[in-house]
């Protein structure tokens, strides 16, 4: 059997191996390869950045633990932006397993800028149904949330106060995994006119090139690379950041694999005749 | 996470990874209790932040008006007639509330889709060049639109100029697909990093906590 065709022949579990050690190998002794700030995430920082202080931000994060490994330190960097420019942070989840994510993400990064609940952030819980919730908030936030996730009423709420829609929001932020940021855009950016940004899974994120350019989303932080972008333009050295070694080695496995693959393809399939 | 919690995760992420080697019985466990645990969870907080505020409290505390009791009555009806499409009988009185479902979400849909996906992504298309070399980003962005509608319009054959249109838009998709389908590598990876983090440092300690 000639080497090409071992190549062609070799049990898919040592391939699993190859990408298992490419992961673990850079967790344990990082390198910390240089990453570049694309204009995408510049972008977002920088809405963000131009806000005065004080303003108040939706953020959406509409996703479960099944996308975390993307969207949890997306968030954390995010909240973080948004707590170091002192702006009044609402939080909500339009997914059912949501909160036992953005509960924890929003402890995380309020301790990190020492910010309080209810008066610098307060998160309203989940609420079920996409485009209800997301054309109520154009009517008020009171009638789809009458109460916080801590079952706090809104009006005993000061960060809340004088907040009830829309119209009283300065940016509307959605960090998803999914087609909630759609609605967000019709919604949110179309109907009432909002600011948006979005932070998204990688699968996503080129969907979500065209509202760049028109200027419907502001901002767009494509997955974990994206996430240590923000990290990296925050400061912070957080989980994606360190995962970013390990994600690039794999890519270099993987472009081999398939180089290799497909030479070994070649060359066996020319000598068959 | 607790010494506990973190141990049962590191057992059921080593349960789902042994798939990788084969099938097992280990494998299965794990993906039984997580769609048993899964189904339970989603009813749980349905039932919790849909059935209870919007149909049981309006009907048994607070301020009960005619208006607020009719307003949790006639969703709820819809809500169980859509179940009544398990008995033949009801079949016919469980499609009023699909017809009801379908016209008040296409109510919302058609309008939002039109205006942020068709008309806003039209007037970004048409737009006039941008200067300098942001140009060249807008002659490609309108040659991608072009040829790639020239590929997708099947009333005339894809020949002379049409056919060339075609092929330019098939080169579009094809780099569309690529950069897509790179991203989506790197999700993938993404999560297997994210498992790996979790065993090594979580569960093993042997890289820092953030």
């Amino acid at each position: 059997m000639s080497v090409m065709s071992r190549i062609l022949a070799i049990d898919r579990r040592m391939i699993f191996l190859f990408i298992g050690l490419g992961t673990a190998v850079p967790l344990l002794w990082p390198v910390n390869l240089p990453i570049t700030v694309t204009p995408r995430v510049e972008a977002a920082y920088q809405t963000i950045e131009a806000l005065p202080e004080g303003s108040t931000v939706l953020i959406a994060m509409d996703f479960e633990p099944d996308t975390m490994a993307e969207l949890l330190p997306m968030s954390i960097a995010v909240l973080r932006h948004c707590f170091r420019k002192n702006l009044k942070v609402i939080a909500i989840t339009l997914y059912p397993a949501g909160p036992g994510l953005v509960e924890p993400a929003l402890r995380i990064a309020a301790t990190a800028e020492h910010k309080e609940r209810n008066k610098d952030y307060t998160f309203l819980g989940y609420k079920s149904g996409f485009q209800t919730v997301m054309i109520g908030f154009g009517e008020s936030i009171r009638q789809q949330y009458p109460v916080d996730f801590y079952q706090t009423p809104l009006d005993s709420i000061p960060i809340m106060k004088g907040v009830d829609s829309y119209a009283h929001i300065d940016l509307v932020i959605n960090l998803t995994a999914s087609s909630a940021a759609d609605y967000w855009i019709q919604f949110a950016a179309s109907r009432f006119h909002k600011a948006l940004i979005l932070g998204t899974t990688a699968v996503m994120a080129t969907d979500y090139y065209p509202y760049l350019s028109s200027r419907q989303v502001l901002g767009l932080v494509g997955g974990m690379k994206g996430a240590a972008e923000y990290e990296k333009r925050m400061d912070l050295f957080g989980d994606a950041r360190r995962g970013m070694d390990a994600q690039s080695l794999v890519h270099v496995i993987i472009a081999l694999l398939v180089v290799l693959g497909n030479a070994a393809l070649f060359v066996t399939t020319r000598k068959a005749p | 996470m607790s010494l506990v919690e973190t141990w049962i995760a590191a057992f059921l992420t080593l349960c789902v990874f042994s798939f990788l080697y084969r099938d097992n019985p280990f494998y299965r466990f794990a993906e039984h209790l997580f769609v048993g645990a899964a189904a339970g969870y989603l009813l749980a907080v349905q039932y919790q932040n849909v059935i209870l505020p919007n149909v049981w409290m309006p009907l048994t505390s607070g301020t009960r008006t005619p208006l607020s009791i009719t307003l949790a009555v006639i969703p709820a009806i819809l809500g169980l007639l859509m179940l009544a499409r398990l008995w033949d009988r009801m079949a016919g009185p469980a499609r009023w509330a699909i017809a009801f479902y379908v016209g008040v979400y296409s109510g919302i849909a058609v309008p939002g889709y039109l205006q942020a996906q068709i008309f806003a992504q039209l007037s970004d298309a048409v737009k006039p060049f941008e200067p300098g070399w942001g140009a060249i980003n807008s002659a490609l962005i309108l040659l991608g639109l072009l040829t790639v509608l020239a590929y997708f319009f099947f009333s005339a054959p894809h020949r002379g100029v049409h056919g060339l249109g075609a092929r330019v838009g098939i080169w579009f998709l094809m780099i569309a697909f690529g950069a897509s389908f790179g991203y989506t590598v790197m999700a993938r990876v993404s999560l297997l990093i994210s498992r790996v983090q979790f065993l090594l440092r979580d569960w093993l300690h042997l890289i820092p906590t953030t």
